[in-house]
C-alpha cells in the first residue's frame, strides 16, 4: 500500500519491455506467452462456461422447453470439448506452468523458446478450426467420440472438430517436452531435484503423460477421420473391426488426461499450502514420488471406463484393482496436506481458502472415485449424473479451484498489481457454495438412475427435478462467483495497487525478483542452498559444490 | 412412488439389495473420510491461524510412519471394497443357466423385445417376479445400454456382438429403463417401462399374445428359406457342413487346432463370417449373410440353432461329412 502513495520510478520489466501487437505475437519470452495462454484459455473458458449454463437452464424442467435435442446433444458435446481440451489440460501448465516453471528454478526463460511461442500458434489454430467447426453446425458425438456413432451416424462436424483437437495435441506435446528439457538442463547453480518446488515436480509428472499420452488420442482420432472419410473398417464390425477398440484407445489418453488436469493442480495447492501456513511441505518426496507414481500408474487403469461395455470379467477385475491402488498416492497428497498445516502459520488470504477448498472437494471427488472403481456399483453408476458429479469434483473443484488459488498467488508477480483480498475471499467463497450446490445434488441424481447426456427425463420421477433445480440454483451462483475475479482482475491490471517484489513474503526464486520481473527473470543468475519452503533460518551455512550461499533464504 | 423424498432408486430386484449394501458401505467409507480430513483441516485452521505477521513455526521434517500408516490404511479399505464389489459383480456376470431368454434388438431410438414364446414388445418388457431372465441383446446401428436402476444391473449393447444381462425381480410394479449410452439425437426418449408381473398374471398376459411365432420356430422357417439345409441338413443333421444338432453350448474343434464353446456369439459369428472359425473337416464353403439378415432374423436363428438338441432316442451323432467336395455351390 505504502508503494501505491509512492511508486517507485518503473523498472523495465517483461510488461514495458517492448510496445505493440507485433512484440506480443512474436515474443519469445514464456512470460509473455504464458499471458497469450492466459487470454486464450479465459476466452474458452467462458465459451463452455455458456453452454454449461444452457444445459443447466434447460434441464430445470423434466421436458425440452429452451432446446431441441439435436441442440442439446450439441452443447454438451461442445462444453465437454471445450472445457477439456482447450481450458482445463492447459490451464495450469500453459499459464502458470510457462510463467513459473523458469522462475522457479532461476532459469532465464524455457529451453526451447520459439517452440513454446509455436505451441502456442498451434493452440490457437487447433483451437480456431474446432470454433470454426461450432459456429458451421457443431459437433453432437459427446467430447468422448464414441463410434460407430461418431464414424458413421453423427451427421455434424465430428472432422472439422478432430481435426482441431487432433492440431492442439501437438500444443500439449510440445509444451510438455519444453518443461522436461527446461527442468533436466536448466536448473540454478545449486538447485538439486529435491530441492525442487513440488509444483516443478508435478509439472514434470504432468508433462511424461503429455508426451506420452497425447500421440495415442491423436493417432484414434485420425482414425476416427479415416473411418468416417474412407470407410476403413478398423471399428466397424461388418467390416472386421471393433468398436470397442476406440473405446480402449481414446480412454488409453483421456484417462491419463485426467492426471494432465488435476497433476499440477496439485502442484498448485503444494505451493499454496507450504507457503500460506510458513511451513515446510510434510513429507515432500512423498508427494514428490506421489505424482510420478499417478502418472506411471494412470496409464494402466483406462478399462475402468468399460466396465459396462462387454469387456471381459477378468479385464475388469484388474483394472478395478489398480484403479484402486492409483487412489493410493492422491490419499497420499492430501494426508500430507493436512499434516503440513499442523503448527503452522496459516493466513486467511484469499489463495489459501482456495487451496483449502480443493483439499476438501478433491477429497469428495477422489473418494466417490472409489464407487467407480468398484465393479458392482459402477455398474450401476456409469453413464449417470453420479459420473458427472464425481468428475465435475476432481476437474472444477480440484482443476479450477486450484487455478484460480494460483492465479491469485501469483497474480503480484504476473501483473505487478495486487487483486482487491476482500472482494478475492468473497469470491472464493461463493464459488464454494456454488459449486457444493450445483454437484452435490447429482450424485444423489445418478445413484437413483438419472443417465447422463439426458435432454429430457421423466415427469414422474418428482425428486429429480427437485435435484435439478438444486444443480440449476447452485450453477448460477457458481456463475457470479466466477464473474466476480474476472472483474476485479482486469480491473486490478490497471487500478491495483503495486505489488512489491515478494508481497507474501516468501522464500521461492519467483519472490527474489521484482514484480513484474524483468524480461531475463532474475538480474544476477540466483544460487540456491537450502531446500524448498524454507522459512525459518537456517541454523548452518551450506555449501553445494563451489557455490556458497550469497543471500539467506526468506529474507 | 415412495412418500419421503427418496436417495435410492425402489429396490426390486434380488440383486439390488447386494449393490445397495456396498453403495452404503463406500458411503460411509466415503463420508467419515471427507468428515475427518474436514474438520482436521478446520481444527488446525483455526487452531494455527496466523496470529502476527512475522511468526516463523518451526519446520516440522515429515515421518516415514505416518506416511507408511497413511498409505497401508487406505489400501487395506480400498481393498475390501475391491473384494467385496467383484465378488458382488462375478455372481452378476455370470447369467444362470436356467435363465429365460428374451432377445432384445436396440436401434436408433426404440427397442425391441421377442420373448421366447414368441409375444413381441416395443419400449416394454413384461417380465414375471421370481423368475431368471437373461437378455440377450444386439443392436443395429450405434452402442445402446440397458439400463434398469430398479434392478442396479446396465450393460452395453454393441453393434457386431451379442451381449448380455440378467436379473430376478422382487416386486410386482413399473420400472423405467433407459438407454444409458449416448447414441444420438433421440436418445433420452429411447427408455421405457419393465413391468413385473405375478406369475399368474404373467401367464395371462402371455396366453393373450399367444398368436405369434416363437424365435426358434422363425429361425426355422428361416433356416430352409435361406438354403442353409442343403449344406447343414434338413434336421441340421449335417452334410458338407457340420451338424448343428446339440451344437449349442459345446465344445467346437476348429480345423487350427483351437476349441471355441459354441455360444450365442460364435454362432453369430459362423453366420456372418463363417471363414473366421472353421469347424475341423470342413473346408472354407459357407458365403457370409452378412448384410442380408436383420438383427431380429439373426436373434432368430440363433435361437433356432439353440433349440436343436440331439433326440435321446438316435444312438450316434451325425458324422460329419469330409470337406472334400470343392465344387458344392454352398448356399
Amino acid at each position: 500500500m505504502e508503494e501505491f502513495e509512492t511508486p517507485k520510478p518503473p523498472h523495465t520489466n517483461y510488461i514495458n519491455a517492448e510496445y505493440g501487437l507485433k512484440s506480443w505475437l512474436l515474443t519469445r519470452d514464456h512470460k509473455r506467452i504464458a499471458l497469450l495462454y492466459l487470454g486464450a484459455i479465459s476466452f474458452y473458458f467462458f465459451i463452455g462456461s455458456l453452454y454449461a449454463m444452457a444445459i443447466r437452464l434447460e434441464l430445470l424442467t423434466p421436458q425440452a422447453d429452451l432446446v431441441q435435442s439435436s441442440t442439446y446433444n450439441k452443447m454438451f458435446t461442445q462444453h465437454g470439448i471445450i472445457m477439456v481440451f482447450f481450458f482445463l489440460i492447459p490451464a495450469i501448465p500453459a499459464t502458470l506452468g510457462n510463467f513459473l516453471v523458469p522462475m522457479m528454478i532461476g532459469a532465464k526463460d524455457l529451453a526451447f523458446p520459439r517452440i513454446n511461442l509455436l505451441s502456442w500458434y498451434i493452440y490457437m489454430v487447433g483451437g480456431l478450426i474446432t470454433i470454426y467447426a461450432l459456429l458451421a453446425g457443431g459437433v453432437d458425438t459427446g467430447w468422448t467420440f464414441y463410434v460407430p456413432y461418431s464414424t458413421t451416424f453423427s451427421n455434424s462436424y465430428v472432422i472439422a472438430t478432430g481435426v482441431g483437437i487432433f492440431i492442439s495435441g501437438f500444443s500439449s506435446i510440445l509444451t510438455g517436452l519444453n518443461f522436461i528439457v527446461t527442468i533436466h538442463t536448466m536448473r540454478a547453480p545449486g538447485m538439486t531435484w529435491f530441492r525442487l518446488p513440488l509444483f516443478i515436480w508435478a509439472h514434470y509428472a504432468t508433462s511424461l503423460i503429455m508426451i506420452l499420452g497425447t500421440p495415442v488420442v491423436a493417432v484414434t482420432i485420425l482414425l476416427v477421420a479415416l473411418e468416417r472419410l474412407a470407410h476403413i473398417g478398423i471399428f466397424d464390425p461388418a467390416a472386421g473391426g471393433d468398436p470397442i477398440l476406440f473405446q480402449h484407445l481414446f480412454w488409453f489418453y483421456s484417462h491419463p488426461a485426467v492426471y494432465i488436469m488435476v497433476l499440477p493442480a496439485m502442484g498448485v495447492v503444494s505451493e499454496l499450502i507450504a507457503n500460506f501456513s510458513r511451513k515446510n511441505i510434510f513429507g515432500y518426496k512423498f508427494i514428490a514420488f506421489s505424482s510420478l507414481a499417478i502418472a506411471v500408474f494412470g496409464f494402466l487403469v483406462w478399462g475402468h471406463h468399460l466396465f459396462v461395455s462387454g469387456q471381459s470379467v477378468y479385464a475388469g477385475m484388474i483394472f478395478s484393482f489398480l484403479s484402486f491402488a492409483v487412489a493410493i498416492p492422491s490419499a497420499i497428497k492430501v494426508f500430507n496436506w493436512t499434516a503440513t498445516l499442523y503448527k503452522g502459520s496459516i493466513s486467511y488470504d484469499t489463495p489459501m481458502l482456495y487451496a483449502l477448498g480443493f483439499i476438501g472437494l478433491f477429497t469428495i471427488g477422489g473418494m466417490t472415485g472409489l464407487f467407480l472403481a468398484s465393479l458392482a456399483t459402477d455398474v450401476h453408476l456409469s453413464d449417470t449424473y453420479f459420473i458427472v458429479a464425481h468428475f465435475h469434483y476432481i476437474m472444477v473443484g480440484g482443476t479450477l479451484l486450484a487455478y484460480l488459488g494460483g492465479l491469485h498467488y501469483w497474480w503480484p508477480k504476473i501483473s505487478g498489481r495486487m487483486y482487491p483480498e476482500g472482494w478475492g475471499r468473497f469470491s472464493a467463497l461463493v464459488v464454494f457454495v456454488g459449486f457444493n450446490l450445483t454437484f452435490s445434488p447429482q450424485f444423489v441424481l445418478g445413484y437413483m438412475g438419472m443417465p447422463r447426456r439426458y435432454h429430457t427425463y421423466p415427469a414422474d420421477m418428482v425428486s429429480w427435478q427437485v435435484l435439478h433445480v438444486l444443480s440449476t440454483a447452485g450453477a448460477s451462483i457458481l456463475g457470479v462467483g466466477l464473474l466476480i475475479p474476472l472483474c476485479y482482475l482486469v480491473w486490478s491490471m490497471r487500478y491495483g495497487p503495486i505489488a512489491a517484489a515478494n508481497p507474501w513474503n516468501l522464500p521461492g526464486l519467483e519472490w527474489q525478483t521484482a514484480s513484474p520481473p524483468p524480461t531475463e527473470n532474475f538480474l544476477t543468475t540466483p544460487v540456491v542452498t537450502t531446500e524448498a519452503y524454507q522459512f525459518a533460518a537456517p541454523e548452518h551455512k551450506e555449501v553445494v559444490g563451489k557455490f556458497e550461499r550469497q543471500k539467506p533464504a526468506g529474507t | 412412488m415412495q412418500s419421503w423424498f427418496p436417495f435410492i432408486p425402489e429396490s426390486a430386484s434380488t440383486y439390488s439389495g447386494d449393490v445397495d449394501a456396498l453403495y452404503f458401505y463406500i458411503s460411509g467409507v466415503t463420508i467419515f473420510f471427507t468428515l475427518l480430513i474436514s474438520f482436521i483441516i478446520i481444527f488446525f485452521v483455526i487452531k494455527y491461524r496466523r496470529r502476527n505477521a512475522f511468526e516463523i513455526p518451526r519446520p516440522i521434517e515429515g515421518s516415514h510412519k505416518l506416511e507408511i500408516l497413511w498409505s497401508v490404511i487406505p489400501l487395506l479399505i480400498a481393498m475390501t471394497i475391491f473384494f467385496w464389489s467383484a465378488k458382488v459383480y462375478f455372481t452378476q456376470y455370470r447369467p444362470p443357466k436356467n435363465a429365460e431368454e428374451v432377445y432384445v434388438v436396440g436401434k436408433q431410438w426404440m427397442w425391441k423385445f421377442q420373448h421366447a414364446t414368441g409375444q413381441r414388445e416395443i419400449n416394454e418388457l413384461h417380465v414375471p417376479v421370481g423368475r431368471k431372465i437373461k437378455l440377450i441383446m444386439a443392436s443395429e446401428d450405434v452402442i445402446h445400454d440397458v439400463f434398469i436402476p430398479a434392478f442396479r444391473i446396465k450393460a452395453d449393447v454393441v453393434p457386431g456382438r451379442y451381449t448380455t444381462e440378467w436379473f430376478e425381480a422382487t416386486k410386482p410394479g413399473r420400472y423405467h429403463f433407459f438407454c444409458a449410452e449416448y447414441c444420438g439425437m433421440n436418445h433420452s426418449g429411447m427408455g421405457g417401462w419393465v413391468v413385473v408381473m405375478e406369475p399368474t398374471e404373467y401367464e395371462n398376459w402371455l396366453s393373450g399374445n399367444a398368436n405369434q411365432m416363437s424365435p426358434a420356430a422363425a429361425g426355422q422357417q428361416m433356416f430352409e428359406s435361406l438354403g442353409c439345409a442343403s449344406c447343414h441338413g434338413a434336421n441340421a443333421e449335417g452334410g458338407r457342413g457340420p451338424a448343428l444338432l446339440g451344437v449349442s453350448g459345446s465344445k467346437v474343434a476348429l480345423n487350427n487346432g483351437q476349441t471355441v464353446t459354441a455360444d450365442e456369439g460364435y454362432i453369430r459369428e459362423s453366420i456372418l463370417n463363417p471363414q473366421a472359425k472353421i469347424v475341423t473337416g470342413f473346408g472354407p464353403i459357407m458365403p457370409s449373410f452378412q448384410g442380408q439378415l436383420s438383427e431380429e432374423q439373426l436373434l432368430q436363428l440363433v435361437a433356432y440353432v439353440k433349440s436343436l438338441s440331439i433326440p435321446k432316442t438316435e444312438t450316434q451323432t451325425a458324422k460329419p461329412a469330409p470337406a472334400s467336395k470343392p465344387s458344392a455351390t454352398p448356399k
